[in-house]
């Protein structure tokens, strides 16, 4: 299994020939996953590392079939008709690399998708990727290093931050751990899948059997996971480490935000929050995997 | 977020039919005085400063006078609040206030909303309020494309009581606070007091709008300098620093400074992270071996090199730094070898005498320690490279004993020399800036390094001299991505004919004033 994307998910790269989709097309096909088209409207007929470039989503679909994930990687200003064209077609998962896109288009996305039953991954975003099977989006940098620093295994992976996915994904390989799926939820205020979302997809997984969660002072995303283990609807062991610690707290400037997050969002407000829920906390990055083998162990997970 | 004044919150207000005070902007007493005698009556005075409960530090006074008002004018303009000198105050008309209430509209993370907020009583208690009578307030999520039309805002209001003219009025208000949210790509835009006068009018009489950085450049007319959030107006090398970041959309440049100038006996060092989390990581691995951080720095989302260059000279724009630290989360999927040629080809424009620690683990993470090995011994400074399997913490360790083994050296900021292209050079532009190749130089070359290390392909030979290989129009529009491989393997191997161009405006004469400093 694997949560979002495996070998066997045909992906579509919007703006593939550009500087970003072209590298990031080669990494994915050198990976495994099976890339079926792209589009760059007004370059119909060209051809990326093989892959057949339409100037439409929908001529995409009209010529190779089926496509279930479209990685986008078109300049920031751009991303919401890119993501409405695929929502429009139908395609069911996005991901939305680019930084920068303004939260306005974000919401709108967010509502489209919703009438459509669609989910995007971002924006601002390195992607997903499954150990041995596939990489959506630009996890890895290249096909041999993608190759040689993930192992797979039962571990899944959710974070915040781009590189520390990466980097705990790293540590935990190279101590021998294995991995089901990383996800980099995206580094913006508003993202199409939380840490929530991802930790149910991860209960929901034959292939994972424990999470590590990567997350960052703002927005309430680990507190809602917290909720979500405390009720009963994740069961599986997470480990958990919050960024942020040594950065001042914000002067506040909206009383409305204020009001919504209710004093949660800080470091110390997500960490006790998680702790008192069973969470297991690690104190510092480097700490995630000895910490997960203790978890393991009590949890008799080897 | 950018946050803007209040009178420039009130103008996007005016702007969509809300009702605020009659009012002006000044700048000096006398206008103060003119301001108050054109508006008539009594009026009050506003500082105009980023800062929450202006009236409890005194930066709101009323005046029954002309005369009084050029008197409150001349004692607040010039004055510090926290970090802000006041430039501006708004001189409004005052309102006979008869109720307090607030409107406010956020972007709720978790649903993907706008959700607007509306409370029977406002003033600056209406966080506790909110606390100990969350039944008073109301909460409304809005599904963006339906909007938030005034019959809505009136079904909603009309649920808390409110009747006739009065209910019609603020209707009116909050789905009007709504279209100026949406039109203005706000992040948060509140209304607070939003208030009832004795004559039975609804008027915002304060306002905090705050607008979504990465949609700032749709909003040319607010005059946003900097689409950051700042709790103090920025710097002047954060200004320089973010016309870099405006004027090149690839990877992401962010540089804050922690202090302006850093004192060289404190050990601030310049820091340089990359990433979000992995900068955060590498912060707390410097603060907690002693070392201070002059700015904060991120070059990140795979930047060219050209853009890391830049990052790194303005970081050394920053003099009384003893160590220059860059770290991200070590495993990066950006092309590393990028950050180190934009480093290596600062460094040595520099000739640092800091010591430097680079951690750039991740991808080419090899090539680019090469790289700063390689032109290490171009450069007066200790110069050491790490990646992927250096923790932090151990390179926060290098760089301490390295500050303290050759003892400390403090960074000194020199003037910029204006660049001088060679004479009849062959040049083309850049995406930001021109590559300069030197013929004559050409011709007695004998290693040619330059077309093989171009790995993009931009470079060709013609006659044995590098010439580019695609248009003059498509390297201008970013074919040619500023990797600077060409000018660094030309002056390693070749005859050092090839000079790239990287100009950084404002910068040369921002150092002039720091260099005179001392």
């Amino acid at each position: 299994m694997a949560i979002l994307i495996d070998e066997k998910t045909r992906v579509l790269v919007q703006g593939i020939t550009g500087r970003e989709g072209r590298a990031r097309t080669k990494l994915m096909k050198g990976y495994g996953t099976n890339v079926v088209a792209g589009v760059t409207p007004g370059k119909g007929g060209q051809e990326v590392e093989g892959i057949p470039v339409f100037d439409s989503v929908y001529e995409a679909m009209e010529k190779v079939g089926e496509i279930d994930a479209s990685a986008i990687f078109v300049p920031a200003p751009l991303v919401k008709a890119a993501a409405l064209e695929a929502i429009d077609a139908g395609i069911k998962l996005l991901l939305l690399v680019p930084d920068r896109v303004p939260i306005h288009d974000v919401l709108e996305i967010a509502a489209h998708a919703e009438r459509k039953g669609a989910n995007f991954i971002g924006p601002n975003t390195l992607g997903v990727l499954s150990p041995g099977k596939a990489v959506l989006g630009m996890i890895g940098g290249r096909p041999e290093t993608a190759k040689a620093w993930f192992r797979q295994g039962d571990i899944g992976v959710s974070s915040r931050s781009g590189g520390i996915t990466s980097a705990i994904s790293y540590y935990l390989s190279r101590a021998g751990f294995g991995l089901s799926t990383i996800v980099h939820v995206g580094g913006d205020a508003v993202v199409g899948l939380p840490h929530p979302d991802i930790m149910l997809l991860f209960q929901e997984d034959s292939q994972t059997r424990m999470m590590v969660m990567f997350g960052e002072i703002g927005t309430t995303q680990e507190e809602r996971v917290a909720e979500l283990v405390e009720g009963g609807k994740i069961t599986k062991p997470i480990v958990a480490f919050i960024g942020g610690k040594a950065a001042k707290e914000g002067t506040r400037f909206s009383h409305a935000g204020a009001i919504v997050e209710g004093g949660r969002g800080s470091y110390a407000s997500k960490v006790e929050r998680l702790k008192k829920a069973g969470v297991y906390i690690a104190d510092a990055l480097m700490e995630i995997p000895k910490v997960v083998g203790e978890v393991r162990k009590k949890h008799g997970l080897d | 977020m950018a946050r803007l004044y209040e009178y420039q919150g009130k103008e996007i207000l005016k702007d969509v039919g809300i009702k605020v005070p009659e009012g002006r902007v000044v700048e000096s007493p006398e206008e103060a005085s003119k301001a108050a005698e054109e508006l008539g009556g009594e009026v009050v005075l506003k500082i105009q400063v980023w800062l929450k409960g202006r009236a409890e530090m005194g930066g709101v006074k009323f005046a029954s006078s002309p005369e009084k008002a050029k008197e409150i004018a001349a004692s607040l303009l010039g004055k510090k609040f926290k970090n802000f000198l006041v430039e501006k105050l708004l001189v409004e008309r005052k309102l006979n206030i008869k109720e307090e209430l607030f409107a406010g509209i956020v972007i709720d993370d978790y649903e993907k909303k706008p959700l607007v907020v509306f409370s029977a009583i406002g003033g600056t208690g209406i966080e506790e309020i909110a606390r100990e009578h969350p039944e008073a307030i109301l909460k409304h999520h809005v599904d963006v494309l339906e909007g938030f039309p005034e019959y809505r805002a009136r079904g909603l209001l009309s649920k808390m009581g409110f009747k006739g003219k009065l209910l019609v009025k603020l209707s009116s208000t909050l789905s009007r606070l709504y279209q100026a949210f949406r039109k203005y790509d706000a992040r948060s835009a509140e209304i607070n007091p939003l208030v009832i006068t004795e004559e039975g009018d609804v008027y915002a009489a304060d306002t905090h709008i705050t607008i979504d950085d990465y949609a700032v450049y749709r909003h040319p007319e607010l005059g946003i300098e900097i689409a950051r959030e700042f709790d103090r107006p920025p710097t002047e090398l954060e200004k320089i620093a973010y016309k870099v970041e405006e004027n090149d959309y690839r990877g992401t440049f962010y540089f804050f400074q922690m202090v302006e100038r850093p004192n060289p006996d404190e050990n601030y060092i310049g820091f340089h992270g990359a990433g979000g989390g992995g900068s955060m990581m590498s912060m707390d691995a410097v603060l907690n071996r002693g070392f201070k951080i002059a700015n904060f720095t991120d070059t990140s989302g795979n930047p060219p090199a050209s853009k890391v260059y830049r990052a790194a000279k303005i970081i050394l724009s920053q003099p009384g730094i003893i160590g220059y630290f860059a770290s991200g989360s070590g495993v990066a999927s950006q092309e590393q070898f990028n950050s180190a040629r934009g480093l290596v080809k600062a460094f040595m424009e520099e000739q640092i005498e800091i010591p430097a620690v680079l951690r750039l683990g991740g991808n080419y993470e090899e090539k680019a320690i090469e790289i700063l090995h390689t032109f290490s011994k171009f450069i007066p400074a200790e110069i050491e490279g790490y990646g992927r399997d250096d923790s932090p913490e151990f390179c926060a360790d290098r760089l301490k004993e390295l500050v303290e083994k050759r003892g400390r050296k403090v960074h000194r900021v020199k003037p910029m020399e204006e660049f001088a292209p060679p004479e009849n050079a062959y040049s083309f532009k850049t995406l930001t800036g021109a590559v300069y190749i030197d013929h004559s130089l050409c011709v007695k070359c004998q290693a040619k390094p330059c077309v093989e290390a171009c790995t993009y392909g931009v470079l060709k030979f013609e006659d044995g001299k590098p010439v580019l290989a695609i248009s003059e129009e498509d390297a201008a529009k970013g074919k040619c991505t500023e990797c600077l491989a060409c000018e660094l393997s030309c002056f390693l191997e070749g005859n050092k004919a090839i000079k790239i161009h990287l100009p950084i405006p404002g910068l040369k004469e921002y150092r002039e004033k720091v260099s005179k400093e001392g």
